[in-house]
């Protein structure tokens, strides 16, 4: 099995190289992953996300649904279009997937999820929905792109009608529109400025050439996958999983513990796991010398063991960054070690975030 | 298919091996293992006066997908390495079969290269990956 995106035919015709990404055929670069990396921090480049899961929650009880199903409170989200990022949990605490929810009303709310987790994800929201009034709609009929990059904001504008223009006008980080056929919202998952646009896949083709057009660089998963690292932001499967909780991925910023009443799934196991304490934390780890940082290579720290969640190479910075999974005494600034190809290297630990609108920030 | 210089001789590996000249060899990685590892970022390279047998792990290329080892196809003595690839790994990318080269070694034994693949011998090869 091999899904095929929209916009297939435009990368092969950019020349790009194609791998299986969960049983999508994607891009994984057009020649250079880093001369991708470098034009989304330095201009302007492109990603699609068609693959993306686009889940539609309407109906009466769609608020009170969603305030149950993730650790963030929708209950927070006002202002029409204003986006949410949380995590949404088993009833261990462990996540089963992240997401970001748009809200629209207190009836409507359009959800992005992993495409990895699609299965279950949607599976796991159907089981939860009974007893509430309300409708789950998979919305596959469209094609996403994501347009990041200091330029990309200016490069867009180029191609959108005076009626889309003044929509999307001084429109703040986190928060989408639907304008005629497209849905732009300013969210991303590069640390740059930009948007991510949902089209209709009969349009799809055409906004991508016309984006190639103004100099947007078509960038694959392996400049997506150094760029979001750099921003410090979660890949699931990586980072997080199942048997993680979000105390333990640096996503407890998305937990809203206020109302206490609010019975969110997950809610005791985290109260509990507050309560102790004893949750391992996520950390950046920079290594200045030569080498790269990778996946599952062990930690060691004075505190006990941790293990390497995501690592790479930096193209910004010129050095090798990671995510890390540590015990909870390991502090910012501390020097641990870590094992790679046999020999314990030492490097620093930083705060989970890199890089961010072009500039170090550790 | 990716570019294979009838003139130099392969290992499995991915190792090519140039013509020896005073029984000197160059050695480096083929544009086939290039393309699978992707963007270099660091080149390992042994030492100058090195001792090396074939089959040794001699060397490392890491991309920023993986760190690869590079193995010696040849016995003998390294006499240079290409510095340049400290600053511009990406050489190796760009120009596998010339700039990117990695060392070259003074054979034990002239003979050995007779073990190695030729061009048709190693395309084969990456058929069957």
């Amino acid at each position: 099995m091999s899904n095929k995106t929209v916009l297939h035919a435009k990368h092969l015709a950019s020349g790009a190289k194609m791998v299986d990404f969960y049983g999508w055929e994607m891009p994984i670069n057009y020649g250079s992953q880093i001369e991708e990396h470098h034009a989304v921090r330095t201009d302007a480049g492109m990603f699609d996300v068609s693959h993306m899961t686009i889940v539609d929650v309407q109906g009466t009880d769609a608020k009170d649904f969603l305030r149950r199903l993730v650790i963030n409170d929708v209950a927070k989200l006002t202002t029409a279009g204003k986006a949410l990022y949380t995590g949404m949990l088993n009833e261990e605490g462990g996540v089963i997937d992240d997401l970001i929810i748009y809200f629209f009303s207190d009836t409507n709310y359009r959800l992005v999820v992993n495409s990895a987790t699609r299965v279950k994800d949607l599976a796991w929201m159907n089981k939860q929905a009974v007893g509430f009034d309300l409708t789950i709609t998979e919305r596959p009929e469209y094609g996403m792109i994501a347009v990041q990059g200091p330029e990309a904001i200016a490069k867009v504008a180029t191609l959108l009608s005076p009626e889309e223009s003044a929509a999307v006008e001084g429109m703040k980080p986190f928060f989408g529109v639907q304008v005629g056929d497209l849905f732009i919202a300013t969210t991303g998952y590069t640390g740059e400025n930009g948007y991510e646009i949902i089209v209709p896949e009969s349009a799809a083709e055409d906004f991508w050439q016309k984006l190639l057009d103004a100099g947007v660089a078509p960038c694959g998963l392996g400049a997506r996958d150094t760029l979001r690292l750099e921003a410090g932001m979660n890949l699931y499967g990586l980072d997080m999983d199942e048997t993680v909780s979000p105390i333990a991925a640096n996503m407890a910023w998305t937990i809203s513990w206020e109302p206490t009443d609010r019975d969110f799934i997950g809610r005791d196991v985290l109260t509990a796991q507050k309560a102790a304490g004893d949750q391992p934390k996520l950390v950046g780890l920079v290594l200045e010398e030569k080498g790269v940082l990778r996946s599952h290579q062990v930690v060691v720290t004075e505190f006990g063991n941790g293990e390497i969640t995501s690592g790479t190479f930096s193209p910004t910075l010129g050095h090798s960054v990671a995510l890390a999974r540590v015990p909870r005494s390991v502090k910012v600034g501390d020097v641990v070690e870590v094992e790679m190809r046999k020999k314990l290297v030492k490097v620093t630990v930083t705060k989970p975030s890199f890089v961010r609108n072009g500039k170090k920030v550790f | 298919m990716s570019n294979i210089p009838t003139e130099l001789k392969y290992a499995t590996s991915h190792e090519w091996v140039s013509v020896a000249v005073d029984g000197i060899v160059t050695v480096g990685i083929t544009e086939h293992a290039q393309g699978l590892l992707g963007d270099m970022v660091f080149v390992e390279l042994p030492d100058v006066d090195d001792s090396i047998s074939t089959g040794d792990d001699v060397a490392v290329a890491e991309s920023v997908k993986a760190a690869s080892d590079i193995y010696a196809p040849v016995s003998g003595t390294v006499v240079e390495i290409n510095e340049e690839l400290e600053d511009a790994p990406e050489l190796v990318n760009s120009d596998a079969f010339g700039g990117g080269w990695l060392f070259k070694v003074k054979l034990d034994d002239a003979s050995e290269l007779e073990n190695l693949l030729d061009a048709e011998g190693y395309a084969s090869s990456i058929d069957e990956d």
